[in-house]
């Protein structure tokens, strides 16, 4: 389960911030998993909560934006949703989209006190 | 303590690697000492007290922190590092990886057997538990470093980097990275490696590529294994080869079998002419 890693990046991400930005608690956590990421969303709920514990972000709420994912042919150029990396392109029916949306996996803001 | 791996910390992967801690100055220094420059990375200084617990309570405001950064972007860093320091060693670095029991360390074997008179060779192996593999890669005469992830499920840039310094590669050879076996989760990780190369054996199913689009995404060659077993089985290669190239279109395919020998000429060319690339690449760059 990566998703453990995971959330151990956030949380030096969270710890790197607290020093810069001085603060001392975190309330929400929102993070953007796109749907073409690697990390599930339940599974990154799961750890997040084991991983904070005793840390600043202890008892955070995690708020996790999911972006759709997009993808452009590179036969024919079209854009459009990609629900798994193996769709055809819905034009011309070409495999193999590149994907231009939805693989990220980001640390978008926090709430802090 | 290491707060990249958590090495230490939880008794996960073990280096045998001489690691400068200072726990009361929280000051951590990686001896990286073979030439490249290893910057610590923006404003990261490897504090590894937990924070808070220092501020009085109830003068703070509740307040936004934009962040917008990739979860992903220590280890990115890392993987950088990496990748740097081979470019430097002019050595051409692949990460295997594929489900357990593809026969991942078998098929390195007989390459290095096949390779060893040629250039040099070093392997950096994953795996949850036990030094079994690094043994058997010993006992074909190159240097290899056992890397025991304990509970983790896939290698990553930190150890890696670890695990580089400590084998410290001759250069213009190749270094193989033998990934925890496991479809899923090496996935996400850049180790710094020129390319990764995904097994997949016969016994498996044609499917795979569908099942753990992930893998197939990031990889750049396909190595279909154990095909002398083919006339045993269903195992449709063309069928496994267009669900391959629905994911990622240019992924390369050979096809051996480690035990017989069957096609590792083709794998083998794959190598020297990556590596001859890669040297060739460098040496314009330089």
């Amino acid at each position: 389960m990566h998703e453990m890693s995971l959330c151990e990046g956030v949380l030096r991400l969270i710890q790197d911030q607290a020093r810069l930005q001085e603060f001392s608690r975190v309330q929400v956590v929102r993070l953007e998993i796109g749907e073409l990421s690697h990390a599930e969303p339940e599974a990154m709920e799961l750890c997040f909560e084991a991983v904070m514990k005793g840390s600043l972000a202890d008892g955070a709420r995690l708020e996790i934006i999911r972006t759709k994912g997009r993808g452009r042919c590179r036969k024919c150029g079209t854009e459009a949703a990609l629900k798994h990396r193996f769709d055809p392109c819905p034009s011309c029916g070409a495999f193999g989209l590149e994907v231009i949306d939805g693989d990220a996996m980001r640390i978008k803001e926090l709430e802090v006190d | 303590m290491c707060t990249y791996c958590g090495c230490g910390q939880t008794g996960g992967h073990t280096h045998e690697h001489e690691h400068e801690h200072s726990h009361d100055g929280h000051v951590h220094s990686h001896p990286h000492d073979h030439g490249h420059d290893h910057h610590h990375h923006d404003d990261h200084d490897h504090h590894h007290a937990p924070l808070g617990g220092s501020h009085a309570p109830g003068l703070d405001e509740a307040r936004i922190v934009q962040i917008e950064s990739d979860i992903l972007g220590a280890n990115n860093r890392y993987a950088a590092e990496n990748r740097a320091f081979l470019a430097g060693r002019k050595t051409f670095a692949l990460n295997l990886v594929s489900s357990p029991g593809s026969g991942k360390t078998t098929l390195l074997v007989k390459t290095i057997e096949a390779l060893r008179g040629e250039f040099p060779i070093a392997v950096i192996e994953g795996d949850q538990q036990t030094g079994l593999d690094a043994e058997r890669i010993r006992a074909t005469d190159v240097p290899a470093i056992q890397i025991n992830t304990g509970k983790g499920c896939h290698l990553d840039a930190h150890m890696v980097g670890h695990a580089i310094q400590n084998l410290d590669p001759e250069a213009g050879g190749v270094l193989f990275v033998e990934n925890v076996g496991n479809l899923v989760c090496p996935a996400a990780f850049d180790l710094g490696e020129a390319h990764k190369v995904v097994v997949l054996s016969v016994t498996e199913g044609e499917d795979k590529p569908l099942k753990y689009p992930d893998m197939f995404a990031v990889s750049d060659l396909m190595v279909i294994n154990k095909v002398d077993l083919l006339p045993y089985l269903s195992f449709d290669v063309a069928r496994c080869i267009e669900y391959a190239r629905r994911i990622r279109p240019e992924i390369e395919v050979v096809q051996v079998s480690a035990t017989t020998g069957q096609g590792l000429d083709e794998w083998l060319a794959w190598i020297r002419r990556g590596r001859e690339a890669a040297t060739a690449r460098r040496r314009q760059a330089g």
